[in-house]
């Protein structure tokens, strides 16, 4: 599959969206050449803040431009935006439910070589527990051009978290992304596999994989963590009875703890989750880190196996 | 009660006298303390600092709609002490926001008058506010749209002494020197005291006027009770061309009670009973 980066895809749509809308606006820390908003700071410069080194400021000036009818779009690596900043964005963004697009690239532990400091595996954790947040985390750059488009007309606060690290493309033009929707990429009868982000291409090759084992895996990916796709969830779990969640994340307050949610209260099964554990990042290739915390399509494999043992007890 | 048609208020710098202005801060003041006995809770003492202030802001200077709150021609105030908002409320009632009787939902389930400021509840308020340090913030933004609209509106921001203790404060005061905002005024309520006591003692802020100038700011520092000074500052404030303004305003805090000047213990402790019919009569009701 061809690798293709999310954060050009996102710099792009912003220079498409600015071109389309005089009230598109875009606020960085210090990062755009990082996080790609420099596109947009060259086409529009009058319309792009460089707020420096200062999360926090920045998160409450795009609140003050949002309630003056602008909509902001606000760029930084994922941990300063949802770790730095997120009592901003929670007083001045989510509460007055205010119309900002925090896009954070850097998420995830493919950051690499920098380490744990700027390795943000508490940032979906961080925007899903403050009320009137969405938060999406798409797979790959098709999906990541809808993703920006669609938050840019839809009134309220959302985070999208994207990556360093190139992701294979696993969408093409036919794709149709929604807000709050789930895809079922594969269909199958013996466990369920959700994931999202990088993890999602790894579900796929592991889907392959276990089909010629005989296993049958259906494999949804979810973009919105929130609100999270309940109805598809209950849905494919009635048929399989078993679920494995994979994201590149924590396993604490991520994609998996929000599909437990929905199982616990709904139709316990046997589930396990994979994700990075309760522990920091370090430094190495973003691909090896991957590899290193079984965050690829072995890992998978390996929970799904673990969870059909417990389901056949 | 003083009232005034809502086309009174569309135009900025009105013709409005001092002795005017007092006796509608004291109408505030005692709708404050009213207020906040009412909901046995609330910030009374921060509220009686800044009253003054900010009824000369709705009163004499601002542009402003009370029967179209988001009337775009409108100059912003943001109330980044938010704690204060019984003051802000008050004024907000009597230029005709919403009617006074709502004073008495302050703080009650139900009520529209949270018991910080909430835009989404309460017409008149332009951002949330109540955690510290992030209103200013929102006043920068709100200077930069208009900016961006080429809008002459003005945009006033109250942040308390203590507040600017939070490290946000001066990323908000860099970015407002630099992105040249003339349309912003900030006003520092001076009345030297924070929950644990004195400002000095907990942790100084002064020099504070350096500070600001530092920051790129144009200073001015006024008696914050005195009604000329601080309509001056406010002018003053408009031909400044290409750097905000900071005002700081002196102020005392608990002023108009006797009782409760000068005393950290009122700043988020509602009076009893007892105590507010002494402190009405001090203000001259009955």
């Amino acid at each position: 599959m061809e690798k293709v980066s999310l954060r050009d895809a996102y710099g792009d749509t912003l220079v498409e969206l600015g071109k389309e809308d005089e009230r598109i606006v875009v606020l960085d820390a210090d990062l755009s050449g990082s996080t790609k908003t420099a596109k947009f700071a060259k086409a529009f410069p009058e319309r792009f803040f460089n707020m420096g080194i200062a999360e926090t400021n920045m998160m409450n000036v795009a609140a003050g431009l949002a309630a003056s009818g602008k909509i902001p779009f606000v760029s930084t690596f994922a941990i300063f935006g949802t770790g730095r900043a997120w009592e901003a964005v929670r007083q001045s963004i989510c509460y007055p439910k205010l119309n900002v697009k925090i896009v954070c690239t850097h998420g995830g532990i493919t950051v690499g070589e920098d380490g744990a400091s700027h390795q943000a595996l508490e940032d979906v954790a961080n925007m899903r527990n403050i009320p009137n947040m969405t938060v999406i985390v798409p797979a790959d750059d098709v999906e990541t051009k809808q993703v920006i488009r669609k938050v840019a007309y839809t009134d309220g606060p959302f985070y999208v978290r994207l990556t360093r690290e190139k992701f294979p493309r696993i969408f093409d033009e036919s794709y149709k992304f929604e807000i709050g929707k789930g895809h079922v990429l594969v269909e199958g009868e013996d466990v369920t596999i959700i994931a999202n982000g990088v993890m999602t291409s790894f579900a796929l090759l592991a889907a392959e994989m276990l089909e010629r084992e005989g296993i049958s895996a259906e494999v949804i990916h979810m973009p919105t963590v929130k609100p999270i796709d309940k109805e598809l969830i209950v849905k494919s779990v009635s048929k399989t009875q078993a679920v494995v969640t994979a994201e590149e994340h924590s396993i604490i307050g991520g994609l998996g703890s929000a599909v437990a949610e929905v199982l616990v209260e709904n139709c316990p099964v046997p589930m396990e989750r994979l994700g990075t554990p309760d522990v920091f990042g370090l430094s190495g290739k973003g691909w090896e880190l991957l590899h290193y915390f079984r965050l690829d399509e072995n890992g998978i494999i390996e929970k799904v196996k673990k969870v059909l043992e417990r389901k056949e007890k | 009660m003083i009232t005034f048609e809502p086309q009174f208020f569309t135009e900025r710098n009105r013709e409005i006298d001092d002795g005017t202005l007092r006796a509608i801060a004291r109408e505030v003041r005692k709708d404050i303390l009213k207020m906040t006995t009412n909901a046995n809770s609330g910030h009374p003492g921060g509220s009686m600092s800044a009253a003054d202030i900010i009824v000369t802001l709705y009163y004499y200077k601002m542009r402003h709609n009370p029967e179209n709150p988001k009337w775009e021609k409108r100059d912003r105030f943001v109330l980044s002490k938010g704690h204060v908002c019984p003051a802000l409320y008050s004024v907000l009632a009597r230029t005709g926001y919403f009617p006074i009787e709502k004073l008495m939902e302050f703080r009650k389930l139900g009520g529209m008058l949270q018991g910080h400021p909430s835009m989404d509840t309460t017409p008149g308020i332009e951002i949330s506010t109540g955690s510290l340090g992030h209103g200013i913030g929102a006043a920068v933004g709100m200077a930069i749209a208009l900016k961006l609209d080429k809008s002459d509106s003005k945009v006033y921001c109250m942040v308390g002494d203590g507040e600017i203790q939070e490290g946000s404060v001066w990323e908000a005061a860099m970015s407002a020197s630099h992105y040249n905002l003339d349309n912003l005024v900030v006003i520092v309520d001076n009345n030297n005291l924070q929950i644990d006591g004195p400002v000095d003692e907990v942790m100084s802020i002064y020099p504070t006027m350096e500070k600001w100038k530092a920051f790129g700011w144009h200073t001015i520092e006024i008696n914050g009770h005195d009604f000329e000074e601080i309509k001056r500052a406010l002018d003053e404030a408009d031909n400044v061309k290409y750097k905000p303004t900071m005002i700081l305003a002196k102020t005392v805090k608990g002023k108009g009670v006797s009782f409760m000047e000068n005393r950290a213990e009122w700043h988020g402790k509602a009076l009893s009973p007892e105590q507010l019919k002494e402190a009405l009569k001090e203000l001259g009701e009955l």
